[in-house]
């Protein structure tokens, strides 16, 4: 039985008095890629943001339940959001690559997260050569890592986006429908690289692209109007849903 | 007949655009004329007495001869002091104002207040630095005095200048480095400054142009008609180009007509330095930029 990574009990959300969350129940096992599939305004990327608590920041948020991430409760008095955010990195509709080097890109969180810590340049390299291989992205921009990030391709501004949170060595990577600013050939070499990222982390994915949970998750979840439907490994929650709501949707039924 | 011809109402149509295009033009035409027309004039009549001596020398005679080295020198000074007293202050208000601020009735009260303090007259400002500085904190008149009084006046240029373009830095950035755990701080100093540099040096270099020609707040409050020596501090009066053209203007008989002209050329061709300094800027930093 794997470990599980992220697990909410009764996890309740409501966005000023509007419920997006009820009762969510879902295990994350650890080193997996869980997508999260659901039509429009199920509560998807409202769970996946409530994960790194980032949602707090709307000001009118309130939960109810819990969320751990590697066994730790996420509300707990005590927890300081920048170690939080360290070890849940998230990764955005479209990419946000900030207006720095790519290099510096990639260094950013480290850099913030290590305090005064002195690294040298060549230790600083390794970071940024093995986060670089890690998405795939090295061989295409070692000779330009001085270059503006905003200048990238999207689809490799959104691989950047991916390599600058693995530095701080995070356990859960979120990422919020990743290709959907993507053409068809860049989502398919986002989902390779995302692919390649299993084991090492936790991947907790919401994606709107049913071929996409399909081809690249192992497990799959499907929310609706706030409520987790069903969990399984994707290919029985495909093959086999056990609701009707579940088969409709998968189907094309709704969406 | 084609369907595509030219109607009666067409016709009408076109002849008010025309209309309305040209009373536009003349309208922007009217508002050129007395830029050019001040310039023109200034250059015709200011240029002859300008010459190196005219801005190395002191003036003597009664400010009937000489330069204007000790008025020049003083603006420096004036404007140096008073930016060294608003920039820090003016950016560390807006980059709170627009960072930090919740949106409540006391950061909207602040905002009122920025904008009226931005149009309160200077003659209002000058009374208050002489209550203020000059008395009340003791400064006497002095080039401290004049600096804060204009300070005070113009740090809603900086305030405005460094808000707007600290807002103009898009707000994926600030979503990115706060989903990394970056603090606000950490995300001001390493993304949000160094993109909105530009603008906050635009209103920096707009300040200084407004500071080296105001007249009424240093009036009362630090500059003088005529010393025959530079300041040796901040605590010294001295002289400054605006309130000197002032002065051989109107105080002094028997001074040259070229004379005030001269000065007053001096002086608008430093602000017109200043802000050409300061579209340049901006627009070289803009190309640098990309997002």
């Amino acid at each position: 039985m794997a470990e599980i990574a992220i697990e909410t009990r009764d996890l309740n959300l409501w966005y000023g008095t509007f419920q997006a969350l009820f009762d969510v129940n879902i295990r994350v096992k650890q080193g997996m890629i869980t997508s999260l599939i659901g039509p429009s305004g199920c509560g998807k990327s409202t769970l996946l943001r409530t994960v790194n608590r980032v949602n707090e920041r709307l000001g009118y948020v309130r939960t109810t339940g819990t969320v751990d991430v590697m066994g730790e409760d996420v509300f707990a008095a005590g927890v300081e959001l920048a170690r939080l955010r360290k070890e849940v990195g998230m990764v955005f509709q479209r990419p946000n690559p900030l207006p720095l080097s790519i290099r510096d890109n990639v260094l950013f969180s480290h850099r913030i997260h290590r305090g005064n810590e002195k690294v040298s340049r060549a230790d600083e390299d390794v970071l940024v050569e093995d986060a670089l291989q890690q998405v795939l992205l090295w061989d295409d921009v070692k000779d330009r890592l001085s270059q503006r990030a905003t200048s990238l391709s999207l689809e490799e501004q959104q691989k950047l986006c991916i390599a600058r949170l693995l530095p701080v060595k995070p356990s859960v990577l979120l990422m919020d429908e990743p290709t959907s600013a993507l053409d068809p050939k860049a989502t398919e070499a986002l989902e390779a690289l995302i692919w390649g990222l299993r084991g090492s982390y936790t991947i907790l994915i919401v994606t709107h692209n049913m071929a996409q949970a399909r081809r690249a998750s192992e497990e799959c979840a499907f929310m609706l109007l706030g409520k987790m439907m069903e969990i399984g490994p994707t290919d029985a929650l495909f093959l086999s849903p056990k609701l009707s709501e579940t088969a409709d949707y998968i189907e094309g039924r709704y969406g | 007949m084609s369907m595509f011809a030219r109607t009666a109402l067409d016709q009408q149509n076109r002849r008010v655009e025309w209309l309305v295009k040209t009373l536009f033009l003349m309208m922007t035409v009217l508002l050129i004329v007395p830029v050019v027309l001040i310039m023109g004039i200034l250059i015709q009549r200011g240029a002859p007495v300008l010459s190196w001596g005219f801005l190395t020398e002191v003036p003597t005679n009664g400010m009937t001869a000489g330069g204007i080295f000790t008025a020049l020198i003083g603006t420096v000074w004036i404007v140096t002091v008073a930016l060294i007293a608003s920039v820090p202050i003016g950016v560390a208000a807006a980059v709170y104002l627009s960072e930090y601020a919740p949106d409540n009735w006391l950061t909207r009260a602040i905002n009122l207040a920025i904008i009226n303090l931005a149009g309160v007259p200077s003659i209002v400002h000058a009374l208050f630095g002489l209550g203020a500085f000059v008395v009340f904190f003791g400064f006497g008149r002095s080039i401290l005095a004049a600096s804060l009084t204009l300070a005070v006046m113009t740090l809603p240029i900086v305030i405005v200048a460094t808000r707007e373009s600290l807002q103009a830095v898009p707000h994926a950035f600030r979503e990115a480095c706060w989903n990394m755990g970056a603090t606000r701080w950490q995300t001001i100093r390493k993304v949000v400054l160094p993109n909105s540099i530009s603008g906050i040096l635009t209103g920096v270099i707009l300040e200084v142009s407004r500071t080296a020609g105001e007249t009424a707040p240093i009036m009362f409050t630090g500059a003088a008609a005529f010393l025959p020596f530079l300041p040796q501090g901040v605590l010294d009066q001295t002289m400054a180009m605006s309130l000197h053209l002032y002065v051989v203007s109107t105080q002094v008989p028997n001074v040259p007509e070229a004379l005030p002209f001269g000065v007053a050329l001096v002086l608008i061709s430093m602000v017109l330095v200043m802000n050409a300094t300061s579209i340049a800027f901006r627009v070289y930093l803009r190309n640098k930029r990309k997002w």
